[in-house]
């Protein structure tokens, strides 16, 4: 039983995820998205690689979809449409509804501004939202009679899960972009503790929103606003950007980490009406925070920037904040907005999306902070703003964590003096700072995610090559978890789990569920460290209750394997327990046995004389106590047990197990019968040459 | 193990709170309680259990269930302060119908269930909100098709039933087999989530629930499904067709159109309300009724949870139906209602004497307002008013006894519409969606017996149960489930036994029970003595066969057969001579072998295991 996985996207890069799991004959598409930086064919990921003929409706059982970023979801109606895939789409209700909104725009973004050729059409997009089947986190969906999936809340933005599938007795996880530590806006991702063959990480989580680029598209507004109206009363905020469409579905949809004010924030939100709708996100977003224990770490960035801000709002400067994913803005405008009312400050912040920022106060003077779309100044509004303030070194620029290659905001950050846009060269003497906090997961966050599932296998994509190969060291040497990080169209073929079924009887199930006391006097350790310090009565006991399950499998012809107790198997056969068992009268040397024992047991010990069974014992239980390690001798007066070993003095003058010759005429002999099962032949024969003293010629 | 299967409905006399659950007992100890109700409404009654001191069961609800269960718990407990504010309490402990005698009647055993060892009596008198929050802090609430493990030995699953938002069928699957608990289910609902009857298919027993009373007595014409229409597929359409949500609608239009004519001719509306999905759906179609007729009537919605109600249906996509979903998806609101309200065609009001609701006041005018018992709440006070007026009208459900329901405020000159809705699968659709889901057990209701004959039925068997009554249940299946992990597998060392024709194998590792199921791992340490030697042995040993084997290897000895005692008297002994002296006694069920030579005794005991069968 093998899992196969073919990386088609994001396979040591980033962008255009896609990975095609075979489970158990099962074959499963995670993530179809497209690559931002490409135009050409390397857009999409490599679909003739999934089937040499093009069947996709046979070659794929399904397609998971984790969240409505474009580098997960952009050639979905691409998959579907051009190509031809007709089965089941999943991803959540909140993915459902904004993923055609994403897609729209990002083919406008190509039609309308840059005048490339469509790759699908709104219909393309519309007929393939029509296959999408939309799934509840948690919810357990059967794709088929044998495949499973499981959504699970993911963090990162609204609607992200990470999905589980199961076929047979494998099953994996695969992310999708997530985050370990909650924020003000989305909580931490939330998965249970699952028995996983493999586990498909993506690395580096940075989702690509060029979307946003024209999200000032006059001609989007009426459809914007439309869709605005959305489940709630949200109609009335009559908003301009995509965002606004994600805060209302976060009203309307439940956060994992908001249940306890999910359901108070809902009719708030549903039902008041305020006047100013950054007011009402503000509020929202504020009572959001408190629900969500903000980790320290990321108050501590955010208070850099704020510093960082403030310092250029007092030194007369302009702060240009390009907004990059989806709340991480909002976040950051909280925070300034709070620390201004704290200090008293009158510098004023727009948000470009809210306040109709007019161009004419581009070029105004005094200090401002401004939030402008998009996050990698590649074009739009962010753009426009950083060709006016760059050249003054008086202003600010903070760039997201992440920017991708080629971008403005890459060239900014390694440092680039000079831009050239358009032809013109912007001189930029601005100060530079990079925001510390990215929504996509950290190193530690992959590392605590992979612990506390602990999978037999992992695969990590969506990351750059180097990056991921240190973490791939880590999760080998530190979590001894096989990792690989496969290049794109490769295929990575690991084992999976697969148990043989077998029907298990009631008195089967009822003796592995008994208690198996074992009590080990921790003798054998510390004999050997403390030697004689320990006294018999300060031994401690160990007790050990490991219940074993031990049973028969039968196999009849024609019928279902069957785990039965083993005297249920004499029933089922009709046959008696026919039992072997040892039997030996062991001669010992009452000198010998008094010797060893004088020390404790003095004034008794003259009593040998009329040789008392029970005393008898006793020293003998005395001797074996001293000499035995294992096993839990019990006293009973008249004979004594360890195990099945069950030793009586033997009276008699001639015992049928008295084997050896010539002992009776000694002289203070006593003889004890012993007998015993096969089982405990080892434990029975150390028993009995340490009544004869024989072990150290054992031994 | 066996199932014990209560099931019992509470129902008071004005069946104000009614509380509908099962109890399962399974491994003697393992308890559990499901609530099952039909619909949210069904869990009023829950906050009465679980402030008992020493309660202690499990309570699993479906999350938008528990949600506006919570609402309809508030509301009620508003409206009773509000009550014994203005008619003072009756008694101390409350009203009348607050007291629990019927609980008294619960067999002692499933009281003990319920309510711990104690078994401490019920306490009267209206729980408090502090209650319900406590009600609602104990309870687990799932997502459709969400797992949750009761115990590591079970799985509880919610699915959709189609009767109200958040109604739901449980499914519990355990080792030994998996129970579905049908409750109303409806097939196409015009707000909730459709019936899920594909989760609940290949069940081994199936406790069938629904109790609808509707069309109890309609003829059941069985002609048109045929036995042999084996495609279930089909069947099910033919069951699933849209004749019944055609006909809901048409009895919301009748309504409306009542409502219209009342309205028109001056007279005012009062609808109380019962199930949240029918109210809603019924808000809609009148909007779109005087839409039509371009009235314009206020229409009001009077209850201290209606905003937050409204507000919240429409914020759950998950939990509705298709067309509802779609809105979603299309950018259109899940409800009309917001918009409605936005336009001001409906007016929220949380009190009848809200000061906006008295300047606002408008007659005719159409009213939404509970509680639909006609004994608490708004609607005391609008039917006071309007009571008198042959124009107006007021809207019940079937399930209320309207003769009693109006009494105290006769006579009454208002019109009364009484209308029923589905409450659950017709009777002529319970068999044949019996046979779709396909179960080995059906339990069902004995006071249908009569209505509901199964004497063709050949794919299931059928028991009948009663309420407050318990019946057992035998094992589902002879055997659980066991997965043997792979590494175990690999190692078997299979002992073919001729005459039965079996194979046979020593098996040995650590049960986990988890998850539901039962999965034999690796011991942790495989060290300890690899047991390769049979400990179980059968058989009865040959004299001659066993000296053979001695010989073969190496040992020498004499059989003697004369045993003096008389309970071996088909013993033997054999004694050993060469190489050391030793001794085997064989006797009946047992061979002890005596031998002072460890290694000559496991020769032995390889010899007796040549001729006895072992594993």
């Amino acid at each position: 039983m093998a899992i196969d996985c073919l990386v088609l996207g994001a396979g040591q890069e980033v962008g255009k995820s896609c990975v095609v799991v075979t489970i158990n004959g099962k074959r499963i598409m995670f993530d179809c998205g497209m690559h931002m930086a490409y135009n050409d064919h390397r857009q999409y990921p490599d679909f003739s690689r999934i089937s040499k003929s093009c069947d996709f409706n046979n070659a794929i059982d399904c397609i998971v979809i984790t969240h409505f970023h474009l580098d997960h979801i952009g050639a979905l109606p691409y998959f579907t449409e051009i190509c031809g895939y007709n089965g089941p789409i999943y991803m959540t209700y909140p993915t459902r509804a904004l993923a055609p909104i994403m897609l729209e725009d990002y083919r406008k973004v190509l039609v309308d501004r840059r005048g490339e050729v469509e790759q699908f059409t709104s219909d393309h997009i519309a007929e393939c939202m029509k296959k999408v089947i939309a799934v509840d986190l948690k919810q357990t969906v059967q794709v088929d009679k044998d495949l499973q999936i499981r959504a699970y809340y993911a963090g990162h933005v609204l609607g992200a899960a990470m999905f589980y599938a199961k076929v047979g007795d494998s099953a994996m996880v695969y992310t999708g972009d997530y985050n370990m530590t909650p924020d003000r806006h989305l909580g931490a991702a939330r998965i249970d503790r699952l028995q996983l063959d493999l586990l498909i990480t993506d690395f580096d989580f940075h989702g690509i929103c060029l979307v946003f680029q024209f999200t000032f598209c006059k001609c989007y507004n009426s459809e914007i606003e439309y869709r605005n109206s959305l489940f709630i009363d949200y109609a009335a905020a009559v908003s301009d950007t995509v965002d606004y469409i994600i805060v209302s579905y976060l009203i309307s949809l439940p956060c994992p980490e908001m249940e306890a004010l999910a359901f108070g924030l809902r009719s708030t939100y549903a039902t008041t009406v305020r006047d100013s709708k950054y007011a009402r996100e503000r509020e929202f977003l504020k009572a959001a925070a408190s629900s969500v224990l903000h980790t320290a770490v990321a108050s501590i960035l955010s208070f850099v920037v704020i510093i960082v801000v403030h310092k250029c709002v007092a030194g007369g400067g302009k702060v240009l904040i390009p907004a990059f994913a989806l709340g991480r803005a909002q976040e950051l405008c909280i925070l300034l907005d709070d620390y201004w009312e704290r200090m008293n400050l009158r510098v004023p912040i727009y948000f470009s999306a809210v306040h109709n920022f007019d161009r004419s106060l581009i070029d105004a003077p005094g200090p401002c902070v401004l939030f402008a779309t998009p996050g990698m100044l590649t074009g739009g509004f962010s753009l426009e703003v950083f060709k006016h303030w760059a050249p003054s070194e008086m202003n600010l620029i903070t760039l997201p964590g992440y920017c991708l290659a080629g971008t403005i905001g890459n060239k900014l950050m390694s440092g680039n003096p000079t831009i050239e846009l358009e032809g013109t060269k912007i001189d930029v003497r601005c100060q530079i700072h990079q925001l510390a906090f990215s929504p996509h997961t950290d190193g530690k966050g992959i590392m605590d995610l992979v612990k506390f599932l602990s999978p037999q296998h992992v695969i990590l994509v969506h990351g750059e090559k180097p990056k991921m190969a240190t973490l791939k060291e880590r999760i080998q040497s530190e979590l001894g978890i096989k990792c690989c990080d496969p290049a794109n169209n490769e295929s990575v073929c690991i084992p999976s789990t697969h148990y043989v079924k077998a029907g298990a009887s009631d008195a089967f199930i009822r003796s592995c569920l008994n208690p198996n006391f074992q009590f080990l006097k921790s003798g054998s350790e510390e004999k050997s460290v403390s030697g004689s310090k320990c006294t018999e009565g300060t031994l401690p006991l160990w007790i050990k209750d490991e219940r074993v399950a031990e049973g028969i499998l039968v196999l009849e012809k024609s019928e279902k394997a069957k785990v039965v107790h083993q005297d249920e198997l004499l029933l089922m056969l009709g046959e008696k327990r026919h039992e072997v068992q040892f039997a030996y009268c062991c001669p010992v040397n009452v000198d010998e046995l008094e010797k060893f024992t004088t020390t404790s047991l003095t004034p008794t010990a003259r009593m040998l004389r009329d040789p008392n069974k029970s005393s008898l014992i006793r020293l003998l239980v005395a001797k074996l106590s001293r000499k035995l390690s294992e096993g839990n001798i019990q006293d009973f007066g008249e004979h004594l047990q360890v195990e099945s070993f069950h030793l009586s003095v033997c009276l008699k003058d001639t015992c049928p197990y008295r084997i050896t010759n010539g002992l009776e005429d000694k002289p203070r002999t006593a003889f004890f019968c012993c007998t015993w099962s096969a089982a405990d032949d080892k434990l029975a024969r150390k028993i009995i040459s340490a009544m004869e003293n024989r072990d150290l010629v054992e031994t | 193990m066996s199932y014990l299967i209560a099931h019992w409905t509470f129902r008071h006399s004005q069946s104000f709170l009614h509380c509908q659950m099962i109890f399962i007992k399974l491994y003697a100890r393992k308890i559990l309680i499901l609530k099952t109700g039909r619909s949210p409404m069904g869990m009023l009654g829950l906050p009465f259990l679980t402030r008992m001191e020493g309660f202690s069961a499990k309570i699993y609800i479906t999350e938008a269930a528990a949600r506006i269960g919570q609402l309809m718990m508030e509301e009620l407990i508003c409206m009773n302060m509000e009550y014994r504010q203005f008619y003072g309490a009756e008694e101390s402990s409350g009203p009348q119908w607050m007291k629990w005698e019927e609980l008294e009647l619960l067999p002692s055993a499933l009281r003990k269930i319920a309510l711990g060892e104690d078994g401490s009596e019920l306490g009267g008198g209206c729980p408090c909100i502090a209650h319900v929050k406590d009600c609602i802090s104990k309870v687990q609430t799932l997502r459709f098709g969400e797992e949750a493990c009761y115990n590591g030995i079970l799985i509880i699953k919610a699915f959709s039933s189609g009767l109200d938002i958040g109604a739901c069928n449980w499914i519990i699957s355990g080792a030994k087999g998996n129970i579905a608990y049908i409750s109303g289910s409806n097939f196409a609902s015009g707000h909730a989530m459709d019936f899920d009857y594909r989760a609940i298919q290949g069940s081994d027993l199936i406790l069938y629930s629904d109790l609808s009373s509707l069309d109890s007595t309609e003829d059941i014409d069985q002609s048109s499904f045929s036995d042999d229409n084996n495609n279930w597929e089909e069947l099910m359409n033919s069951l699933s067709n849209y004749d019944e949500s055609v006909e809901e609608m048409e009895k919301l239009a009748f309504i409306c159109s009542c409502a219209i004519d009342s309205v028109k001719a001056g007279g005012s509306v009062l609808i109380p309300i019962n199930r949240v999905g029918v109210f809603l759906q019924l808000l809609e179609q009148i909007a779109i009724f005087m839409e039509c007729s371009s009235l314009k009537i206020p229409i009001y919605i009077i209850s201290s949870v209606a905003e937050e109600l409204l507000a919240y249906t429409n914020t759950i996509p998950e939990w509705l139906c298709k067309q509802r979903q779609e809105k979603l998806f299309s950018g259109d609101p899940l409800f009309a209602h917001v918009k409605l309200i936005k336009e001001k065609k409906i007016h929220v009001f949380p009190a009848v004497h809200s000061p906006k609701l008295l300047m606002n006041w408008q007659e005719p005018c159409i009213v939404f307002s509970p509680h639909w018992s006609l004994r608490l709440g708004p609607t005391i006070h609008l039917l006071r008013r309007w009571s008198g007026d042959h124009n107006s009208l007021l809207v019940l459900e079937n399930e209320v006894d309207a003769e009693l329901a109006v009494l105290p405020f006769k006579p009454i000159s208002m019109k009364v519409l009484q209308c029923s809705f589905l409450s659950g699968k017709k009777l002529q659709k319970v068999q044949p969606l019996l046979k779709i889901l396909q179960p080995k057990l059906v339990l069902f209701p004995e006071e249908w017996r009569t209505h509901v004959s199964f004497s063709d039925v050949t794919s299931f068997s059928v028991s009948h149960y009663s309420e407050n009554e318990t019946i057992h249940i035998p094992s589902l299946k002879e055997s659980a489930e066991l997965e043997i992990a792979a590494d175990i597998a690999s190692k078997f060392q299979w002992r073919m036994l001729k005459q039965k024709k079996l194979n046979i194998t020593r098996l040995k590792g650590r049960l986990f029970v988890n998850h539901g199921k039962h999965q034999l791992l690796p011991e942790n340490e495989p060290g300890g003595s690899s047991q390769t030697r049979p400990f179980l042995h059968w058989g009865s040993p040959d004299p001659e066969n066993l000296l053979a084997e001695l010989s073969k290897m190496g040992i020498n000895g004499s059989v003697e057969r004369c045993m003096t005692d008389a309970e071996s008297e088909d013993g033997f002994t054999v004694k050993v001579q060469d190489p050391e002296k030793s001794m085997i006694e064989v006797r009946a069920a047992v061979t002890v072998i005596s031998a002072a030579d460890k290694n000559l005794a496991s020769r032995i005991v390889k010899a007796m295991e040549n001729i006895l069968e072992g594993i």
